[in-house]
């Protein structure tokens, strides 16, 4: 199987590049590229969900400022930045300083291991991926207790507390759901695992096989808790804890948590699009077909292409996503803390582990094509699933039922948009501006 | 100048020399639990260097790797258990200090 | 490049290492150790052991030390106040600290060199699984049976605990 990772460098710098040259260019992505991806998520994140939140529960503000409300998230920023930098008397000012720090790094380096793109990924050969970027997201825990535990307040430390708690066992069905979805792909590598995807929706991993899909619906829930999002955002839930872990924190320092809730919750989509929703292909199986035949026939501009569009494709994914999480928030009431822990104890947790036992038997018992490389696949000939033609119906139904659900829910959101638009004016609705 | 072997098997041993002086000047029991995991690190890093650097025509290649993989599993159990234990101490006892727990003492 | 992060880490690892040895405040101490584990974890990327990086982070960094902060956070009510040794004890422990670092580095530079890696190519996950589940497997499942022992007896004396809590005035 070709490395086709580093395809870019290789465009740049040559074939055999000098160390230096490629530290340089590897800085300059990491400096280019990713401060701006996870500065311009956040504020488009903040943008949208202030949006959402407009929409769903008629605020108004963020609908006014600028053409479409974009310039909220520049004024929030600005504010942000201005705002004096305080740090409480009380408070362990050497930890308090410092852990808005250890929240933030993990997200860049998550960031090495996604794939936007058939040849976009900083690090393509990091054969843990995704468990790679499971992992640095855990120590993320590790900057929320210390900011609860240095702010010297009640609030804070209640705040830390529940994160702690709550973090550290969502881990647990968020691993295990990974894991079906590894097994039904056979490899870890977030980029091999993308090209397995390439054949068209059936063979998103999401489809595999029944309990892949039943493990799409586990993760999401505890990627919504292990990034401490409504409903379960009770690290930081202000009808009660004030403001949870981030009581005593303000300006810069508070928006850098701000930043990481963001970023993160951006990387635990991302995993979900890569390792479930097919990564940068689209439905139809062009991307991955027009990535082999561009290789073939060494073309680089179409390739280039290709990698642009497959890299807007997995953005596209990864927004809508984002977009669910922030519907769930603004029309979800938050679950108490025994709740939370109930849900994950008693229900995810017993829930991954037969989805494990399951995928593991499906594996062994039920054909498929595990491993076929992607330029090898031949996704629309029969003769390709040869021996694996339960797989293959299986894979069908699943995207048929899946397909079927997405057009449900799209049907259900025009028709309250519509519904929506027909009522002129609302109560609190201001006087159109003419 | 390359980074050999001998170079990772000094700074295990600092963490060893580290953990065991952690062990010997606490008095919170936290503290000594804090050493333990100290002395086990230096020797996952010693058990994963020595499986690096051996020879490609030994026939050994992963078991440096797994016996750390195992070390890394016990040391968290360790840490539940020990956890539990000064608990359930600082219940009986009100403290954590480790001098407080001579009860026993004839 | 692998030198210098090689240098990077270490010094990391080493600092962090005599912070946890030499802070007073147990938070502080859990910090140290937070960054001792990370670099910990880092040293296994250059020693081209990444899975095993990985588990240091998932399991060491993410889990067992937040479980120890937890655990200070439950009793840091005390006051910390007359919690130092004795110098005599300090001095002591300095001194077998020292005898005992100056042995190991005189034993360890007393050995060969060996400064060829074994570079056989990428790491393999695949082949660490295949033999934590063939030659491994006893030890494998022993390690299970363990974890569940560890639970029901964390369980158990956690239970212990609050009935104890309920028989206090």
């Amino acid at each position: 199987m070709p490395t086709t990772g580093t395809f870019f460098q290789d465009l740049l710098l040559g074939p055999e590049p000098a160390a230096w040259a490629v530290l340089l260019f590897r800085v300059a992505v990491i400096a280019v590229a990713f401060v701006t991806l996870v500065s311009l998520v956040a504020m488009l994140c903040i943008w949208g969900e202030r949006k959402v939140a407009g929409h769903i529960q008629a605020r108004l503000g963020p609908h006014r400022v600028g053409p479409f409300g974009l310039l909220q998230s520049v004024a929030d920023g600005l504010k942000l930045l201005l705002k004096e930098d305080i740090c409480p008397q009380q408070a362990d000012s050497l930890l308090f300083r410092l852990a808005p720090y250890i929240a933030f790094a993990p997200v860049f380096a998550a960031m090495l291991a996604i794939p936007f793109g058939p040849n976009l990924t900083f690090e393509p050969r990091l054969s843990v991926g995704v468990f790679w970027i499971l992992a640095i997201l855990a120590i993320e825990v590790m900057g929320v207790i210390l900011a609860g535990w240095s702010s010297n307040n009640k609030w804070s430390l209640y705040g830390a507390m529940r994160e702690a708690c709550q973090m550290v066992s969502y881990e647990i069905p968020l691993g295990l759901s990974i894991i079906v979805g590894v097994m039904a792909g056979g490899t870890l590598n977030l980029v091999e695992l993308g090209h397995l995807q390439g054949g068209g929706i059936h063979t998103w991993l999401v489809f595999a096989n029944p309990f892949a899909m039943l493990a799409f619906g586990v993760y999401f829930v505890a990627s919504l808790a292990s990034n401490k999002r409504a409903p379960f955002d009770l690290p930081e839930s202000e009808s009660e804890l004030v403001a949870g872990f981030h009581t005593e924190y303000s300006g810069i320092r508070f928006s850098f948590f701000f930043f990481a809730e963001y970023a993160a919750v951006f990387v635990v989509a991302a995993i979900q699009t890569a390792l479930f929703l097919g990564g940068w292909h689209d439905p139809f199986g062009l991307i991955g077909f027009y990535t082999a035949r561009f290789i073939e026939a060494s073309n680089t501009s179409g390739l280039i292409w290709v990698n642009v569009i497959a890299c807007a494709i997995f953005l596209a994914k990864v927004t809508t996503i984002i977009l669910v999480v922030m519907w769930i928030r603004w029309t979800l009431p938050r679950a108490r803390i025994d709740q939370v822990l109930y849900v994950c104890v008693k229900v995810l947790l017993p829930l991954a582990c037969v989805l494990l036992l399951g995928a593991a038997l499906w594996q062994l018992f039920v054909a498929d094509q595990p491993g076929v490389p992607w330029f090898d696949y031949q996704p629309w000939s029969w003769a390709g699933w040869a021996g694996a033609r339960a797989g293959l119906i299986t894979r069908l139904i699943l995207a048929a039922i899946g397909v079927s659900l997405i057009g449900a829910l799209m049907i259900w959101i025009g028709y309250a948009v519509i519904s929506g638009r027909r009522r002129i004016l609302r109560l609190t609705d201001p006087e159109p501006i003419v | 100048m390359i980074v050999g072997l001998h170079h990772y098997l000094v700074l295990a041993a600092i963490l060893l020399v580290c953990g065991i002086v952690t062990m010997l000047i606490k008095r919170n029991a936290i503290g000594i639990l804090m050493g333990v995991e100290l002395i086990l690190n230096a020797a996952n890093v010693n058990l994963v260097a020595f499986n690096h650097y051996l020879p490609a025509d030994s026939g050994i290649r992963l078991d440096g790797q797994i016996f750390a993989l195992f070390v890394i599993v016990l040391a968290a159990a360790e840490a539940a258990i020990a956890l539990a234990i000064i608990l359930s101490f600082y219940n009986n006892f009100a403290s954590i200090d480790v001098e407080k727990a001579s009860n026993l003492k004839g | 490049m692998t030198t210098v992060l090689f240098y990077i880490f270490a010094l990391l690892v080493a600092c962090s290492a005599i912070g946890v040895a030499v802070s007073r405040n147990i938070v502080r101490t859990a910090v140290c150790l937070f960054f001792t584990l990370t670099g910990v974890a880092g040293l296994y990327f250059l020693l081209n052991a990444e899975f095993l990086a990985a588990v240091q982070l998932v399991v060491y960094a993410g889990g067992t030390l937040i479980l120890i902060v937890f655990g200070v956070m439950l009793t840091n009510r005390l006051p910390s106040a007359g919690w130092d040794v004795k110098p005599w004890e300090k001095t002591v422990a300095l001194g077998i600290g020292a005898v005992l670092a100056s042995a190991l580095v005189a034993s360890i530079l007393s050995l060969p060199p060996r400064a060829q890696p074994d570079e056989s190519g990428a790491y393999p996950v695949l082949e660490l699984g295949a033999a934590l589940l063939g030659d491994y497997l006893l030890p494998f499942e022993l390690v299970s049976v363990v974890l569940l022992v560890v639970m029901i007896g964390a369980a158990y004396l956690a239970k212990g605990r609050r009935r104890n809590r309920e028989a206090q005035p």
